[in-house]
């Protein structure tokens, strides 16, 4: 039994879909942060597998730069999230409605 | 055999900590679910040969990122339940089966083609991290220049907006200070 390429990208598939349904179901913006890193993760898991089974080390570098940009993600938006907690004393998606959108 | 065992092991592991990680009402499972998840993670990448990959995975991502939200947490209310909007799960399901499938089209379209040549092949006889270094000071040079910028400006980015009223040392005022700071703090309307 031999695990294919097709095994890592039905798992990644089932990992962001796991990581959408969050997304979707989430009303503190604390846990759809934590979804949106599930997200960054499953693909990653692609481009590592897509990587290895064609012996090409741009999948590899293209997850390097995810992380990157998912930790700086992760910087900027915990930095707004403390300021808005700061203010309103929640962070609630649906209190944000300040814009009037 | 021992990678079928072990993939089909961590994949498992992965959806359940994943699956804790958006199902539950508690912030603080959900962050520790979140954490082991991407040590599980990692280990998809030391079986796919990308040792560099997954040794990063656990020092970013864990050491990092869950340590930046667990500290992060500390200026929320984390304890109270969380109320999540369950309206109508079917389309949230069937919208999140749909945008999978999606991603799916777009990872295979390019492999089913057949006729991909690998632009930056593997080295023979080097390891992982040293084939890494020589792609990524080589051809993704420019990329990882401003991979380091764009880190350096969200740095930046943080410190300006977390650490507002940080020059006050909450540990040297007496008590009457704070509460002093407190009551003006009230008054101005930020």
């Amino acid at each position: 039994m031999e695990i294919t390429l097709t095994h890592y990208l039905v798992l990644s598939t089932f990992l962001f879909s796991i990581g959408l349904i969050g997304v979707m179901r989430r009303k503190n913006l604390l846990m759809l942060f934590f979804a949106t890193e599930i997200l960054l993760n499953s693909v990653n898991i692609a481009f590592a597998a897509i990587s290895h089974y064609y012996g090409d080390l741009t999948g590899q570098m293209f997850a390097f730069f995810v992380i990157a940009i998912a930790a700086s993600e992760v910087a900027v938006g915990l930095g707004l999230l403390i300021i808005w907690f700061k203010r309103t004393n929640n962070i609630d998606l649906d209190a944000m409605t300040s814009m009037r959108g | 055999m021992f990678e079928a065992i072990a993939f089909y092991l961590f994949a498992f592991l992965t959806a359940l900590m994943f699956g804790i990680t958006v199902m539950t009402n508690q912030a603080l499972y959900a962050l520790t679910a979140l954490a082991a998840g991407m040590i599980f993670i990692s280990a998809f990448f030391f079986l796919l040969g990308a040792d560099f990959l997954g040794a990063v995975q656990i020092i970013v991502y864990t050491g990092a990122v869950m340590a930046l939200y667990a500290f992060g947490m500390m200026f929320f209310d984390t304890t109270r339940e969380l109320k999540e909007k369950n309206s109508s799960s079917l389309i949230v399901f069937g919208l999140s089966g749909f945008a999978a499938l999606m991603i799916v089209i777009i990872f295979v379209s390019p492999i089913v083609s057949n006729n991909i040549v690998a632009s930056f092949p593997s080295y023979e006889n080097v390891g992982n991290a040293q084939e890494v270094g020589m792609v990524l000071f080589t051809k993704y040079l420019v990329p990882f220049e401003v991979a380091a910028v764009m880190l350096l400006v969200a740095m930046i980015s943080g410190i300006v907006l977390a650490g507002k009223k940080m020059d006050r040392s909450l540990t040297q005022m007496s008590e009457e200070e704070i509460q002093e700071m407190r009551e003006s703090d009230k008054k101005v309307v930020l």
